[in-house]
């Protein structure tokens, strides 16, 4: 068997030649993807074996696993040195993304090992995201099926220009160049429709060897390279995106002492030299190079791909998330989008919800609205959707909070690329490339979408609740809650307080203070308290709400959990001494009837939520207990 | 203007993407540092990542009194040439029931190691902790996330991994979990050794071959790095021949195989590695306990 790693008498003969021939390879980075039994474990592991890189212990282990659960007889099953966790190598599937590695004498690669398995489009897409080129596997006696074409389109979505189409197991049609031809034929109209401008052929045999690492004689009608060749020649991506316009990302900014201001980052286009006119976005100031800072001593030149800090010549504010670009040529600042959507997640897309959006260095929330189609990646139709599931793939236009630096994904993969993170969860849900920005005008005619309770307090970014206050009169409830409702309004969040004095007055003026009437006082209370909820706030009230039964009324008509119970504990001594309105006085004389805790009862609460000793804490320290409780159980932004 | 990057400069500029992903986001992140040549290689590309300022995070040696000497002696100095802080933790059970590798077995690696560096990211609240794993060096790593996320158990459940695109890595998790980072995923081992030459990185002297004091156990040859000690809990005499020796990987000395070798040099040791015809970790006796799928059951339980 030929070796594509004819390295060996120069390891031996010459270290030194050899190390200096490796330290200057440049890096392939690929996918394989194919259907189930296409053979791509069985093309990594052989391309594995022919480079050398599969020591002897783990052949010996190979050999013998080969005659154990092998699918092959007699013979080595390449596939078993590649399917890594245990689940899946006894079900014979590959069922996740494996990275692996391999070098040549030109170049070293890292292979993304991709299932062909339907239900797997998301691991496809990670794989494919991080990949120069796509080795899309036919099974030469299946030719092109569904998923050729699905993994195809994928490729092609995720930005991959070179592609190459690997018709396998040549052997078992005994290296028929009528049949080739046909394969090529017929992935030639589908290669066209989707956009996919060329792509490589090569008849091959993974389990055979044949036109991998050398050309084989069995296929002397093939004209072309060796995949082996194709993939050390192939023009690689960092070249083209060095002619881009210089762009960074900044990720953190370094600042070890007052003297220094360097802003780090890896660039993600163009290449920018000490002196270059640069842009900060999004506050479009100016400013120019002045040191590209590294361990190894500051650098006159520095390109896409690579991680530097840069140093400016002016004092201008910026930091994680801005991006510094050349001034000439900026990328556009935008909030609403058309973007390609990859769902990622069990759970489906929920329009109007909000998920964090990771851009780059950017990290903002966006809504998705519903989809103006799904693509069904089996013949590229697109269908009317009302969301995307797991593994859909469909084109929706999103809203940010804020604006964000982009460039169309086609134009640059770092700033037009993203995901969505569920904010309950913060599992990553979604992948995103980014195709224009709209403007507003563009974007008058919003699709109805059901406003929902949840859609309420998604869009305020808070869940919505009850504080219930109860407590004697003069207890300090309303001291309280006032001071409670400030620190939620000076964090951000969206509140609101009811309590006697805006009730009393106005929606409630018509009752009095027998117990019918506190009853009634305090369903209304609890009602418009729901509504309020129902529209997102957090919000509080501030009544004495003597009966138990009525604050397990209002409890009941709220979502579990959204109730919480403060109880303002204050002895009905310390209550009456304080007296803050003369209340307890006028009710001690006579003078005020049916008054809580003198003539009429109070029932304490048997299990608050939260629970305050007013004899024990101030007012302040208690608002600030209660708000670390909100924040704490609460927050999603923590 | 436009200029070819090696491969080795393209991980070391994606490892250096990630740590500062990780510095951006985390609340508290920390180095493991095992003093092995990963761990150098990792130590390095963080003096690179935020230089000129030292890399704002402490090391963080997980350590079970078992290791060689000269790793102990590198630790300290490793630490303090990078001007970082040295957190060295020692599980206090297997402490005091004096755990080691001959009266316990597998147990010595899961007290010492899995247990001890539970303790230790539980003790100081780490959130992130930056490990030295590389993809190529067993199948069950090969499918591992860069940001790998863990139950507040610090269980992995490689079934629910966050899907990783492009160079967006999604660094948000609840109170109590936390995230392995693995910086130097994409090296392999000849990349390894070929940026320690480039750099000029300091290692451990064991990687390179000397005459050494040797005995063999278990049809393996070892080094008696502290032969009284190895004595008094064998309770019998070792025989003792010196041989030269190097070690490929570098671990507790009774657990770590030696081999017998001439390569004195970095050049001649990676020829010597490029010869070779047995895998990186053969000389580690953890892999072997269980079986098959050894390794995914032991990071499924928290080891790294």
């Amino acid at each position: 068997m030929s070796s594509i790693y004819e390295t060996d008498a120069l390891i031996a003969d010459d270290i030194e030649a050899y190390l200096d021939q490796h330290q200057h390879k440049s890096l392939l980075r690929f996918i394989t993807c194919g259907s189930v039994d296409d053979g791509k474990s069985t093309l990594i592991g052989r391309l594995l074996y022919d480079s050398k890189m599969i020591f002897e212990d783990q052949l010996a282990a190979l050999e013998a696993d080969s005659k154990r659960i092998g699918t092959q007889g007699q013979d080595i099953d390449f596939a078993l040195l590649v399917d890594g966790l245990s689940a899946e190598r006894e079900q014979g599937i590959t069922i996740d993304v494996a990275y692996r590695f391999f070098t040549t004498e030109k170049r070293k690669f890292i292979v993304a090992d991709t299932p062909g398995h339907e239900q797997y489009t998301r691991n496809m897409v990670t794989g494919a995201s991080t990949a120069d080129l796509a080795v899309i596997l036919i099974d030469a006696r299946k030719g092109v099926l569904v998923q050729t074409r699905r993994h195809s389109y994928l490729a092609h979505l995720l930005g991959i220009r070179n592609i190459v189409l690997a018709v396998n197991k040549m052997d078992l049609v005994d290296y028929d160049a009528a049949r080739f031809d046909e394969i090529v034929t017929d992935y030639q109209k589908f290669a066209d429709s989707i956009g996919v401008k060329n792509f490589t052929a090569i008849p091959i045999s993974g389990f055979k060897g044949d036109n991998i690492a050398s050309l084989s004689a069995s296929t002397p009608w093939y004209d072309g390279v060796t995949l082996i060749d194709h993939l050390e020649t192939v023009e690689l991506d960092v070249h083209a995106d060095q002619a881009k316009p210089f762009r960074l990302p900044v990720q953190w900014v370094n600042r070890p002492n007052l003297d220094f201001r360097g802003f780090a980052g890896q660039i993600a286009g163009g290449a920018v030299h000490v002196g270059a006119p640069v842009r900060i976005l999004p506050s479009g100031k100016t400013s120019h190079i002045g040191r590209i800072v590294t361990l190894d001593g500051d650098l006159d030149v520095a390109v896409a791909g690579q991680s530097v800090t840069l140093c400016l010549t002016d004092e201008v504010d910026c930091s994680r998330g801005d991006v510094i670009a050349t001034a000439e040529d900026p990328p556009e600042v935008a909030d609403q989008f058309e973007a390609n959507i990859v769902w990622l997640s069990e759970g489906a897309m929920v329009p109007g919800r909000s998920y964090w959006m990771k851009l780059g260095t950017q990290s903002v929330s966006a809504t998705v609205q519903p989809p103006k189609y799904q693509v069904n990646v089996n013949n590229m139709e697109h269908l009317a959707a009302k969301t995307l599931d797991l593994n859909a793939i469909g084109v929706a236009e999103i809203t940010t909070d804020r604006p964000v630096i982009f460039e169309a994904y086609a134009d640059n993969r770092t700033l037009g690329g993203f995901i969505l993170i569920d904010k309950m969860t913060n599992a990553t849900v979604a992948a995103g490339m980014l195709n224009f920005s709209l403007r507003r005008a563009q974007n008058v005619h919003w699709q109805a979408i059901d406003i929902s309770r949840e859609a309420h307090a998604q869009q305020k970014g808070q869940s919505p609740k009850l504080l219930w206050f109860t407590g004697l009169s003069g207890s300090g409830k309303s001291t309280i809650a006032n001071l409670v409702e400030k620190k939620l309004f000076a964090l951000g969040r969206h509140s609101f307080l009811l309590d006697g004095d805006n009730v009393r007055h106005g929606l409630n003026k018509d009752l009095g203070f027998t117990d019918t009437d506190r009853i009634e006082n305090i369903r209304r209370v609890g009602e418009v308290a729901k509504l309020m909820t129902d529209a997102g706030l957090i919000v509080l009230t501030a009544f004495i709400s003597p009966f138990r039964a009525e604050r397990d009324m209002v409890r009941a008509l709220m979502p579990a959990g959204d109730f919480i119970e403060v109880f303002v504990d204050t002895p009905l001594a310390e209550a009456e001494k304080r007296d803050v309105k003369g209340l307890y006085k006028k009710a001690r004389s006579g003078a005020l009837k049916n008054f809580t805790g003198i003539d009429s009862p109070y029932e304490r609460p048997d299990a608050p939520e939260i629970h305050i000793d007013t004899t024990r804490m101030s007012p302040e320290q208690a608002a600030e207990a209660i708000v670390e409780r909100v924040i704490g159980v609460w927050s999603y932004d923590l | 203007m436009l200029r070819d990057l090696t491969h080795l400069e393209r991980l070391e500029a994606e490892s250096i993407h990630i740590m500062r992903e990780v510095v951006a986001e985390a609340e508290r992140p920390v180095m493991l540092y095992s003093v092995g040549k990963d761990s150098a290689v990792m130590l390095h590309l963080a003096r690179k990542a935020f230089y000129p300022a030292p890399p704002p995070f402490p090391l963080l040696h997980v350590d079970t009194t078992w290791k060689f000497a000269e790793m102990y002696a590198l630790r300290e100095k490793a630490a303090r040439d990078a001007g970082m802080e040295l957190l060295i933790w020692q599980n206090p059970d297997a402490l005091a029931q004096a755990i080691n590798p001959f009266d316990h077995g597998p147990l010595h690696t899961d007290m010492w190691k899995t247990e001890g560096l539970k303790q230790a990211l539980n003790h100081y609240g780490f959130d992130a902790a930056f490990g030295g794993a590389r993809r190529d060096e067993e199948k069950s790593r090969a499918k591992e996330r860069v940001f790998s996320f863990r139950s507040e158990a610090h269980r992995w459940d490689p079934k629910n991994q966050r899907p990783e695109l492009w160079n967006i890595y999604n660094a948000r998790k609840n109170r109590g979990e936390s995230m392995r980072v693995f910086p130097i995923s994409n090296w392999t081992e000849l990349d390894i050794w070929q940026y320690i030459q480039l750099n000029k990185i300091e290692i451990v002297p064991l990687y390179f071959s000397a005459p050494r004091p040797t005995y063999t156990w278990d049809g393996q040859l070892f080094m008696a790095d502290d032969l009284p000690r190895l004595e008094k809990i064998l309770g019998r005499q070792l025989d003792i021949v010196e041989r030269s020796v190097r070690f490929r990987t570098l671990g507790c000395f009774p657990l770590t195989g030696a081999v017998e070798s001439e390569a004195a040099s970095l050049n001649e040791v990676i020829q010597e590695m490029l010869l070779t015809t047995s895998s990186e970790r053969q000389g580690r006796v953890i892999d072997k306990d269980a079986g098959d799928g050894s390794m995914e059951k032991k990071k499924q339980e928290g080891y790294f």
